[in-house]
């Protein structure tokens, strides 16, 4: 029955339009668009690609950029794990990890750029005092043109993600029994860790690191913040082409996102081949046995990084909301020199409109994506079976780069007469919030205990009210977060907004986006605290309300 | 009179076509608006929603248009809602995908802020309405006769395909304070002051004697383009032949002065030539950091505005170079299968009245300069235009008088395309 029917319909929900926005891309891409024109297939758009000057270096920086930052990621959190397992430092992290998630990419790459930039608050706290400066040094940080400020803002988003997804699979491994079986054969802590949990825990998580390979070889709004410039990464150029007013680019770009396509398949295929060669040398570091060496270094290293990761996110944060009330700040000055709320003041009457929208589409495509997770879930108990091929599905929204078929999914839309509505921003936003809310809520789902059902059913409780008595209670906390995790991946998106929307359509994002436009860091401030702060309410909800309801239930409260 | 001259329609079907465009479009019922019988149009845009599509990039700008929408709504019972665009270009790409799908009568763009290459594309591809920019009433306060900048947008004649709303020119500002150098050495105003550079050739001295503070918006910024039109008018001794296609001319030899002075120019530029912003506003920042001294704008205001908004130092001053710089005037365009045609030249027609006109060139409001030819208004309306002297962030009396007329816009896209062969990528 209707059950039954979920799992279908989220594959036809995910899979169809980015299948339908590829082929929209894929014909411009050869030369076909009858309304510009393009009647006969060409190789033309390829050669206006190939011609393009620094056309090479973007490709380069996309695909290094992508592997270099996940690469980083990975490695700060799995040292970041085998280092502070059960330590203070742990339960603070874990606090921190859903509040630094849920951060939108845009606000997180403001805040590191206001840090690091020669004018930023690094420098200004050390000069003139150390530097001697009194104007801002003429140093290339900020969209340095090796793109590694762009893989810093990169990490600093990745981390969490990695982290919570990792956290979300350790249990399943029984890690400190593990931990504790190397360590009575000598092994010190964090070696332990790498040699006996690591192994068994990157399998797991190797789907998230994909769509972090992805992601991070295709992104869109910080490399515009901190990439490169000249040329910039094959994704903003590839924006720009769209947007060009010489109506003719729209060939170019279609290339450029068939192109964009191939980098990131070739990303994916160089960090598979990455993988094989780290497993063979983690094979011979394992096989040697060695259980000391390098134990403290790890361990501080493992330490170091995830602070520096989630202090800088949180120092970025803090210095954006200093130039939200700032008067006129001049270089070196640490301070402003006066306060003044005119800016949130002039802010305020305007954020109406684009909260409004912003809580009503982030609801809507959250409600809709809970309800058919669940029901899929539901289903996988009740029938016994895991849909582990079509999970690969599931990622594809979050694989397949939102350039290359967004545009096309455009004139796709254009052409069924949907008109831009918030109905389909929703529709639109639920092909990114899907994955993750299924991808939170399915280990919980699947691990609840199969007694506790049976149990029910034996005291003759029907199916359905197995669901909604028992599972669902059960399930509040997990399913809060896989909720507040949808609403921040939903508060983020401004590509599928802007696009899909018409533009008619603001967000509280998309409004950042076009007031950055406008280069006055205190109105961008402003806009990028409110798009930063607004996740955090889904995620205070999702913590605050089972320890509510379920306030003399202990067990029901979810993890700390 | 046009008010009683016979409609073959009802009174209620305009109200009709406001609620239902797509069931009455679709049935072929709405015929376009006829821009020579105002009171219909009048009429007909009562009730209509009216899509705006305008750049967002500038907070002042916004505020303006909001104020504009409370003011249609008064007075004409227009709804109109600000799409915020940060490219005006992604307005003209939707335009282009409704076409592309066979949408010619529904769209979703009502109104369009525009000029230059956007509405050269626009026109060629038979995208927009019109021509309508004669038939407002207010459009006669401008005396394109006399004026004829607001019937040409880069040398091409609109005729009637968009009307006029503001304009830009190339204006300078820099830091007065910098100029006195580093505390350790701070002039004072006894001692004889540099003074800032008066043409694109004192612009190259001035820059090798303060390496660093000065750059220019990377191409294909708007800002940035300018500026190569800019030096390339001051450069080349050929300027006839900037205003025609620029396939009629060599494009090398006109040009090769351009690159000449930019090969110069770049290693004296902030982070060495390397690097440049990405638009005007970023160029603000830097200013307002103080990494630079000296920059430009397109907007002669934007000074004294961000002074009052923090952003730049009291010390900020503006001039215009004793040889003039580039300005334009920008409009405001109809897409062809816009729903609310009638609204949206209602709402043309407003942007055109005095009162419009006098509030946006107020410096507490937005500060951009008005289309009207203010002195033949009437001396009521003529006060309102009043500058604020006073500011000393604001150009001089004046000083906006030698404006150098754009390139035809097919230079625009041949600059950006050799900037971008020579420098991108390097």
């Amino acid at each position: 029955m209707m059950l039954r029917l979920a799992p279908m319909l989220i594959v036809t929900l995910l899979v169809a339009p980015i299948l339908a926005g590829l082929a929209m891309a894929l014909l411009p891409a050869f030369g076909y668009l009858p309304a510009l024109g393009g009647e006969a297939f060409s190789l033309a758009p390829w050669r206006a690609l190939a011609a393009q000057p620094g056309i090479g270096r973007s490709v380069a920086i996309s695909l290094a950029g992508g592997l270099v930052a996940t690469a980083i990621s990975l490695s700060v959190v799995l040292l970041y794990l085998a280092a502070a397992s059960g330590s203070r430092l742990d339960r603070w992290i874990r606090r921190l990890v859903s509040p630094l998630l849920s951060i939108p990419h845009a606000a997180a790459a403001f805040g590191l750029a206001f840090l690091i930039a020669p004018s930023g608050l690094l420098a200004r706290l050390a000069s003139p005092s150390m530097t001697g400066w009194e104007r801002p040094p003429d140093l290339l940080i900020v969209q340095d043109p090796w793109g590694l400020s762009l893989i810093a803002g990169l990490v600093i988003k990745e981390v969490p993600f990695l982290l919570l997804m990792s956290l979300a699979a350790l249990p399943q491994l029984d890690a400190e029994r593990r931990v504790a079986m190397a360590r009575s054969l000598g092994y010190r802590p964090a070696i332990a860790w790498l040699k006996v949990v690591a192994p068994a825990l990157y399998p797991l998580i190797r789907l998230p690191v994909f769509a972090v390979v992805a992601y991070a070889s295709s992104v869109v709004d910080v490399a515009m913040i901190l990439g490169p410039t000249l040329p910039p990464t094959l994704a903003v150029s590839i924006l720009t082409w769209f947007s060009d007013p010489d109506l003719d680019q729209r060939f170019l770009a279609s290339a450029g996102a068939i192109l964009q396509l191939g980098v990131t398949a070739t990303a994916l295929l160089a960090w598979w081949g990455l993988e094989r060669l780290m497993a063979s040398l983690m094979k011979a570091w394992i096989a040697r046995g060695g259980r000391r060496r390098g134990e403290t270094s790890l361990h501080l290293t493992g330490k170091l990084w995830i602070l520096l990761a989630t202090g800088v996110a949180f120092a970025g944060l803090g210095g954006l909301a200093i130039t939200s009330v700032a008067g006129f700040w001049r270089f070196p000055e640490a301070l402003p020199r006066s306060v003044t709320p005119d800016h949130w003041a002039q802010a305020l009457p305007a954020l109406g409109g684009p909260l409004a929208s912003t809580a009503l589409i982030a609801l809507g495509a959250t409600l809709l994506a809970a309800v058919l997770v669940l029901a899929a879930l539901e289903n996988e108990q009740r029938t016994g079976r895991t849909a582990s091929k079509a999970l690969w599905l599931l990622y594809l929204p979050l694989i397949v780069p939102q350039i290359a078929f967004l545009f096309g999914l455009v004139v796709v839309m254009e052409q069924l007469g949907t008109r831009p509505t918030h109905g389909l921003i929703i529709f639109g936003h639920l092909l990114f919030v899907l994955p993750y809310v299924f991808l939170s809520l399915s280990e919980a789902y699947r691990r609840i205990d199969p007694r506790w059902t049976r149990l029910a059913l034996t005291l003759g409780a029907s199916r359905n009210a197995v669901f909604w008595r028992v599972r669902l209670p059960m399930l509040l906390a997990p399913l809060l977060t896989a909720c507040a995790v949808g609403l921040a991946v939903s508060i983020g998106q401004y590509l599928p907004t802007q696009l899909l929307g018409a533009g008619r359509v603001t967000t509280v994002t998309t409004e950042a986006v076009s007031l950055a436009a406008g280069g006055n860091r205190r109105v961008i401030g402003v806009w990028a605290l409110v798009q930063a702060c607004l996740p955090l309410v889904g995620f205070v909800i999702a913590i605050g309300l089972p320890k509510l309801l379920w306030s003399n239930r202990r067990g029901m409260q979810g993890a700390p | 009179m046009r008010a009683l001259s016979p409609r073959p329609a009802p009174r209620s079907v305009p109200r009709l076509a406001a609620l239902l465009p797509a069931l009455l479009t679709s049935t072929g019922l709405s015929a376009a608006p006829d821009p020579a019988d105002w009171p219909a149009v009048l009429e007909e845009a009562r009730g209509q929603t009216v899509y705006w599509y305008a750049w967002a990039g500038d907070q002042r700008t916004n505020d303006y248009i909001d104020w504009v929408a409370g003011r249609v709504d008064e007075r004409f019972g227009i709804d109109l809602e600000h799409v915020k665009v940060g490219n005006t270009a992604e307005a003209v790409s939707r335009v282009l995908a409704e076409k592309q799908a066979g949408n010619d009568d529904a769209g979703n763009v009502d109104l369009i802020w525009i000029n230059g290459e956007n509405f050269a594309a626009m026109k060629e591809s038979d995208l927009l309405f019109g021509p309508f920019a004669r038939a407002l009433p207010n459009f006669a306060l401008t005396r394109p006769a006399d004026n004829p900048e607001v019937v040409t947008d880069f040398t091409l004649p609109t005729e009637g395909y968009e009307s006029p709303w503001g304009r830009a020119q190339i204006t300078y500002y820099y830091d007065s304070d910098a100029f006195r150098g580093d505390s350790h050495e701070r002039l004072e105003d006894s001692d004889a002051l540099d003074t800032p550079p008066q043409s694109i050739h004192e612009l190259l001295d001035w820059a090798q004697a303060n390496p660093g503070r000065f750059t220019y918006p990377r191409i294909p910024d708007f800002t940035g383009s300018t500026f190569l039109k800019q030096a390339l008018i001051e450069l080349t001794d050929r300027d006839e032949a900037l205003y025609a296609p620029v396939e009629k001319s060599d494009f090398a030899a006109v040009t090769a002065p351009l690159w000449d002075y930019l090969d110069a120019l770049h290693p004296h530029l902030w982070r060495s030539g390397r690097q440049f912003p990405a638009s005007g506003p970023e160029l603000r920042s830097l200013m307002g950091d103080g990494a630079l001294t000296l920059a430009f704008t397109f907007i002669p205001s934007e000074p004294a505005a961000a002074v009052a908004d923090y952003e730049l130092p009291e010390s900020t001053r503006s001039y215009v170079p004793a040889s003039g710089t580039l300005g334009n005037v920008h409009f405001v365009a109809i897409p062809y299968n816009s729903p609310h045609q009638a609204g949206a030249m209602v709402v043309a027609d407003y942007l055109l009245s005095p009162e419009a006109q006098a509030t946006k060139q107020d410096l507490d409001v937005w500060g951009d300069r008005t289309v009207l030819d203010v002195a033949q208004l009437p001396a009521e309306d003529r006060a309102r235009f009043a500058l604020d002297q006073a500011n000393p962030a604001m150009l001089p009396a004046g000083a906006l008088e030698r404006t150098l007329p754009e390139p035809h816009p097919s230079w625009m896209t041949a600059l950006q395309d050799a900037w971008q062969d020579r420098y991108v990528g390097q």
